[in-house]
């Protein structure tokens, strides 16, 4: 008899267990900083040093190529998002120019069980995210910035995460791909 | 399939792993029985090498490891005699002399990974055609080297017999063991040379099975 249901893949954990980590994290900067600023910064920084290493995963296991303009790349994050956090974000309001757009997400595993208290209320509580992309974007030779502009703990409808493309890193191209 | 070795190059063109998995050892001996012996030697870069003349397996660019199963050291037996007297004296007659082919010491791999790095970009600004790759493949008489370079810019390099097939796919799964077991490491810092275990343990296991079921695909 096949037992595939209960089976559970080596590398798929609940993602109760990876939001309540999460959590515990964004306390322990939250008492060592005690100013939400610093804690953003802190968060930004901690996400850009796993994108700088996620993005290598995400390569070997899409294999992928690269991007040729900023639609590609929206797709490619998006994949990325289901691929690691299981949510599948809805991309929406491109720029004209086609440079800058939105990530809306109607449910986010970082921040289910969390209600931000009053004294936290400048905190970006996901912006791990942030340093992420930025991070995984630059290896890509891509430089960009990402900001939360709603966010559901903030008591918006749904949080969005607004991409902007800065500029290609030309001298950093890898040899026999410019 | 036989592989020889693996490397990685970084973005910036260092070698930060390097894996020697089933180098032949090249080794003969030689009896000569009366003086003179019918090799050339000389002193090269610090090493007795065989420089004309082949006989038994011995062949030009050998080196000379033991006289009488003395080791050599240099162009100096380890009992304090130089190699080329001992070798002029006929009293020394019959003599047993071993050599082989000086493996690749980390140095000059590190020098030839960087080499590597180079002839790679001036491949593609060579190329006739625009948005050339560089060079993906590089094959000789004796063995072949499959590069694949990834958009990040590390290189992975898998040397093997010629002829083999099904290596850029072997080079994709070692891509995917580098993600998993080196960049997921939180002791290792980007760019430095790799030394987790579990990734070699890793990628010898692979390199293993590659070589057993002889095609990359089953795995």
């Amino acid at each position: 008899m096949s037992r595939a249901g209960t089976r559970v893949d080596a590398k798929k954990v609940n993602s109760e267990l990876f939001t309540l980590t999460y959590g515990a994290l964004v306390s322990q900067l939250m008492r060592d900083y005690e100013n939400v600023e610093d804690v953003n910064k802190q968060l930004e920084r901690m996400g850009y040093n796993i994108g700088i290493r996620l993005i290598e995963d995400f390569l070997a296991k899409t294999g992928s190529g690269r991007c040729y303009d900023f639609k590609d790349t929206a797709e490619k994050v998006q994949t990325a998002f289901r691929i690691y956090l299981g949510i599948t974000p809805d991309i929406t309001n491109w720029s004209p120019s086609g440079d800058e757009f939105s990530l809306q997400f109607e449910s986010n595993p970082l921040t289910e069980f969390v209600e931000l208290p009053d004294h936290c209320i400048g905190l970006k509580y996901c912006n791990v995210l942030t340093g992420v992309l930025r991070g995984a974007m630059e290896m890509v030779q891509m430089d960009i910035s990402s900001v939360f502009v709603r966010d559901h703990l903030k008591g918006d409808s749904c949080t969005e995460l607004r991409i902007k493309f800065i500029k290609r890193i030309e001298d950093a191209i890898p040899a026999g791909e410019d | 399939m036989v592989i020889y070795g693996v490397y990685i190059v970084s973005k910036s063109g260092g070698l930060i792993f390097n894996h020697d998995h089933n180098v032949p050892k090249v080794e003969s001996e030689c009896v000569f029985n009366k003086h003179p012996i019918d090799l050339k030697l000389v002193n090269e870069n610090k090493k007795v090498v065989v420089s004309f003349g082949h006989r038994d397996g011995v062949a030009i660019g050998h080196v000379l490891t033991s006289l009488n199963g003395i080791a050599v050291t240099g162009s100096q037996l380890d009992d304090g005699r130089d190699v080329f007297e001992a070798i002029e004296n006929p009293a020394n007659f019959p003599l047993t002399l071993k050599f082989a082919r000086l493996r690749v010491t980390t140095n000059e791999k590190i020098f030839l990974a960087s080499m590597f790095y180079p002839l790679f970009a001036l491949a593609s600004q060579l190329s006739p055609e625009t948005k050339s790759s560089g060079i993906e493949v590089l094959e000789a008489d004796t063995f072949k080297l499959q590069c694949f370079q990834t958009l990040t810019g590390v290189k992975f390099m898998i040397l093997s017999e010629p002829g083999q097939v099904g290596l850029d796919i072997l080079l994709k799964k070692i891509y995917e063991l580098y993600a998993d077991y080196a960049l997921k490491n939180p002791f290792y810092s980007l760019d430095m040379p790799i030394r987790c275990e579990l990734f070699e343990n890793n990628l010898q296991a692979l390199l293993e099975q590659t070589e057993k079921s002889g095609n990359v695909s089953h795995i």
